[in-house]
Parts: C-alpha cells; structure tokens; sequence
C-alpha cells in the first residue's frame, strides 16, 4: 500500500468549497432581497388608519386595510381550528395505532398527494363543492379551504414528531399498567409536544400567506366581515387586486398588506424556533 | 477471562426446585415473524430471589423477559407460544387483563427511560393509574418509593424539576422507584446498568440486594460479574434455548454443560 497524495484532497476540498458558498449565499440573497423591497416599500403605507379603518372609494386617497386584517385573522383562525385537530388526530392514528394498517398507507399515500396538491386546485375544488351550491362566495368556504391546505401539513408533521419518540418510553408507560390511550396522551404527547406545537404553527404561517384559494372562495370585500356567510375581506386577495389596480395609493397599500403578511409570518416562524431551541437539552 | 466470583449469601444452599415459584414458564417458544427465537423454554423463577438471565447477544434473555409482561404485544408479528403461569394463571391467555398483569410485573429497561415531566410526576404517573388515592397520600408513597429505590436524599429538594435534569444512574433509580410505587410483585430488569456508569451501577446493585426482600426480580445482564454479585440463580441462554439453570453459585462454580464452562471462562460470547 502506497500512502495516497494529499495535495489532490485539499484542492478537491476547496473546489467544493468554492462551489458551494455561493450557492448557499443566493439563497439568502434572494430572501434578504425581497426583505428590503418589502420593508422599504410597504413601510410608508402602515398607518394607524392601515390598521383602523375601511379601505377608501378606488381613486380616492386614505383608509385602511383592517377588514381584510380581521378577515384574514378569522379564517386562519377558523382553518387552524378544523385543519389542527383533524390532523393532530390523524398523525396519531397514523403513527400509534394505526401504522402498519391498510388505511394507514392509504392515509400517507392521499396525504402526500395532497401535499403536492397546488393551492388554487384546492380552491376551485371548494368552489365547485361549497360556493357554486350557496350561490354566492364566503368567508366559510375560504377557512374550510384553508383547513385543506393545513391537513396534511399537521398530520405529516405529527406523525413525524411522534415517531421521534423513542419506543423505550411507550414500553416503560405500558409496563406501568398504562392504557393505551393514556400512554400516548400523557407520555408520547408530551415528549413531542414542541415539535407539535412547531409544526402546527408552521402550518398557520403557511396559510396565512395563502391567496389564490381564496380568490374562489371567500373572495374580497370592502367591508367588515360581519358574518362569513358572505365574500369576506382577507390581506392576499387584497394585495392581489391592489397591485394590478391603477392606483398609486392601493399599490402602496399592497406593498403594506405584504410587509404585514411577511413580518406575521417571520414571527410565527421565530415563535416555532424559538419553542424548538427550549427543547436543547432534553433527552426526549 | 477469570470465573467470576460469587458471594455466597445463603446458609444452606438452596436450588430452584426447593422454593415456590414466583413464575412457572413451560414451553414458550417466541417468534418476530417467521423467525423463531425462543425454543421451548421451561423454567421456574423462585419467589422473593433474584434469578439472572445472562448468555451471549442475541441469545434471547430479553426476549423471554419480555413475555412475561406481554410487553412484546407492542409490535405486530411478535408472538409467544407456550405458557408462562403466575399465581396460577396463564399471562398468555386471551382473556389476561394486561393492565393489571402489569401492574404486577413492572419493568426496568436498558436505558433509563424517565417521563417527560417532573421528578414527583414520574413517580405518581403509575400510583395514579392503579389508585385512587388523595394528593397526600400519593405524596407519601412517592416520597416511600423514592426512599426504597435510594434515590430520596438526592431528590427531596428537586421534585419538582423536569427528571431528565437527572443523570444516567439517577434516571434509572427514579424508573425503579417509578416502578415499585405501584407495588408489583415480579420485577424485570433488561439489562438495566448497561447504559450507567461503574459508580452508579455499583448503587443499583445495592438496590436491587434489598429488593430482593419483598419482591422476585428477573435480572438480564450481559454482565457475569453482576450476575455471580447480585443473584440468587442463575439461567444460561444459549441461541434461544435455556443451556443450564441454578444456584448462582453452582452454576459459576461448577457448571453443568460444557457451552456454560465455555461461556463462563471466557471462551466465547
């Protein structure tokens, strides 16, 4: 055995090296980018009237946005409410009682398939189901179609989390006599319960940032969301129909709508990392 | 490799046969899949003395413990065939009520395995599970388990912090006591110092020489030296068969069958 140059190594190391920071750094680039057109843009239209008032007659300067904020609030809220639960439920049937069944790789089989699912595919399919029999657009149809796009998301995320937990705790619950059930929800729940926690808020940041099955489902709205039984006013659409409107006071107000939605969304994402960096330490 | 030493702790030396049996398992044969990996063990483990399980990996020590609380039923295609008779019943039996099977038998596992929540809560998890009991006496019987497992003087003024904050060998005393709470009567431990420092498993094994007062403890261990230091018997599994089972001290000393010899000097394993 003759020993093997080391020069050759060294310099392959650096070629990789050269080839892969820049890659690295347009990633960030591109996102520090989109930062600053966002921030630097949308800064002027926050007002306190952004925030307190009804958007104003098109042409006319003033008003706010804060229908569309309270909508945008109500059906994500009312998403996370239905999508949340159903796919915490799932992901544990998925991953304790259920894993080898023949459902349950029907389950993961769907839940990939909806994953890769485009949005506005999930949308029209509310349009056609919901809108289109009620005759009129609402803000029900655009939280249920929200809570569509949140399913998977949360119960691939569960099943993921729960099956980080070791297999030697559900033993240790069980062979203290413990059901089943009681095991999963005092023990198994538990030790996963920020990577939960963590994958469901991602789930909101996720669709709160949603605009096109909105478009056939709540729609938009000039005024308060006075019941969701009607079109009701949300940031995307919002920004969708104020960016191509002609102007000049509604394109800054989506160029607002979109540093709200963008700081929303960093701060759902800081909240789940921060709840990640809590779990340091721990053994489970 | 020299033979282990054992010290010897009974007036009279005593075999399995001459004590009641706290379990009597006769023909058990286990299966993960279509892979069988106990063959026809028959063994009665003796009441109120600690029995160690030892042999070479995958020779199926925690395998066979593992049936007696039917703790194997977790996954799919395990399977046990056979019986394995406590207080005169069969724990294979269909109709066994397994949480109160286990409630019996508790288990020690490999790594410690403490519950993600506080020191006391660990505790009381299983007492809540089996009583009904007002907060202060689930106190005093957390505060008695912990006393009985060593671990209180360590504790007492840390029951409220999280039980992984603990360290490996203090984990696996609060798993003890975790366990002896409920008052079981058969204790498995599998292989229960193999993640623990010599330090710390110096003290379990301390431990487990006072259990050995009120409860039968089934010990597997990798470890010979801990096998002749802490137990009564002795059985030696061998591919899934059980080789040779007796008096520690007989079979260390003078074994029976030439695979235990082999095994005990060193000679394979």
């Amino acid at each position: 055995m003759r020993p093997r140059p080391v020069a050759g190594r060294l310099l392959a190391d650096r070629a990789v090296r050269v080839i892969m920071v820049p890659a690295a750094l347009v990633g960030i680039v591109v996102l520090a980018w989109i930062l600053w057109e966002v921030v630097s843009r949308g800064a002027g239209a926050l007002s306190p009237a952004f925030f307190t008032t009804l958007p104003a007659p098109p042409g006319e300067e003033g008003g706010g946005l804060a229908n569309a904020i309270v909508g945008t609030l109500l059906m994500t809220a009312i998403a996370t409410g239905i999508g949340a639960p159903i796919g915490l439920l799932a992901g544990v049937f998925l991953a304790e009682f259920g894993a080898r069944s023949r459902i349950a790789t029907a389950v993961r089989f769907t839940t990939n398939l909806l994953m890769g699912t485009p949005s506005i595919i999930v949308g029209v399919f509310v349009y056609g189901v919901l809108v289109l029999p009620a005759g009129h657009f609402s803000g029900w149809a655009g939280a249920i179609a929200l809570a569509i796009i949140m399913l998977p998301v949360v119960l691939r995320t569960t099943e993921d989390m729960l099956r980080l937990v070791p297999n030697e705790l559900r033993e240790s619950a069980l062979a203290l006599g413990s059901p089943r059930w009681k095991m999963t929800l005092a023990v198994v729940f538990r030790a996963a319960r920020t990577g939960l926690v963590t994958g469901t808020l991602l789930a909101v940041a996720r669709v709160s940032g949603e605009t096109a099955p909105l478009l056939f489902t709540s729609l938009n709205s000039f005024y308060w969301p006075e019941s969701l039984g009607e079109p009701t006013a949300n940031l995307t659409v919002t920004i969708f129909n104020y960016a191509m409107s002609p102007y000049a006071d509604w394109q800054a107000k989506a160029w607002g709508a979109s540093l709200l939605i963008t700081v929303a969304v960093l701060l759902v994402a800081v909240l789940a990392r921060f709840t990640l960096e809590g779990r340091k330490g721990r053994q489970w | 490799m020299r033979r282990p030493e054992v010290r010897s702790r009974s007036r009279r030396p005593e075999t399995p046969g001459s004590l009641p049996a706290k379990v009597s398992v006769r023909g058990l044969n286990f299966f993960y899949g279509r892979h069988q990996s106990l063959f026809d063990n028959t063994i009665d483990i003796p009441a109120l003395r600690v029995t160690a399980i030892i042999g070479p990996s995958g020779c199926g020590k925690s395998t066979h413990i593992r049936v007696y609380n039917r703790i194997y039923e977790l996954y799919r295609d395990h399977r046990a065939e056979g019986e394995v008779v406590m207080d005169g019943e069969n724990v294979l039996a269909p109709a066994t009520n397994l949480l109160t099977l286990r409630k019996k038998v508790g288990m020690i596992f490999q790594r410690p395995t403490p519950f993600p929540m506080t020191i006391f809560e660990n505790v009381a998890y299983g007492l809540r599970l089996h009583y009904r009991a007002s907060r202060s006496e689930i106190s005093d019987r957390v505060e008695d388990a912990l006393r009985r497992a060593a671990l209180w003087d360590e504790v007492q003024d840390k029951l409220a912090y999280g039980a992984t904050a603990l360290s490996g060998g203090q984990q696996q005393r609060l798993c003890i006591a975790r366990a002896i709470a409920v008052e079981p009567e058969l204790i498995l431990m599998d292989e229960p110092c193999s993640a623990i420092d010599p330090v710390a498993t110096a003290k379990i094994e301390d431990l487990i020489e006072t259990l050995r007062e009120s409860y039968t403890v089934v010990l597997v261990t990798h470890n010979m030296q801990q096998a002749a230091r802490v137990s009564d018997f002795t059985a030696f599994f061998y591919q899934g068969r059980i080789v040779e089972f007796g008096a520690t001290e007989q079979v260390f000393q003078r074994p029976e069958k030439a695979e235990t010899e082999n095994y005990i000097t060193g000679r394979f394993g």
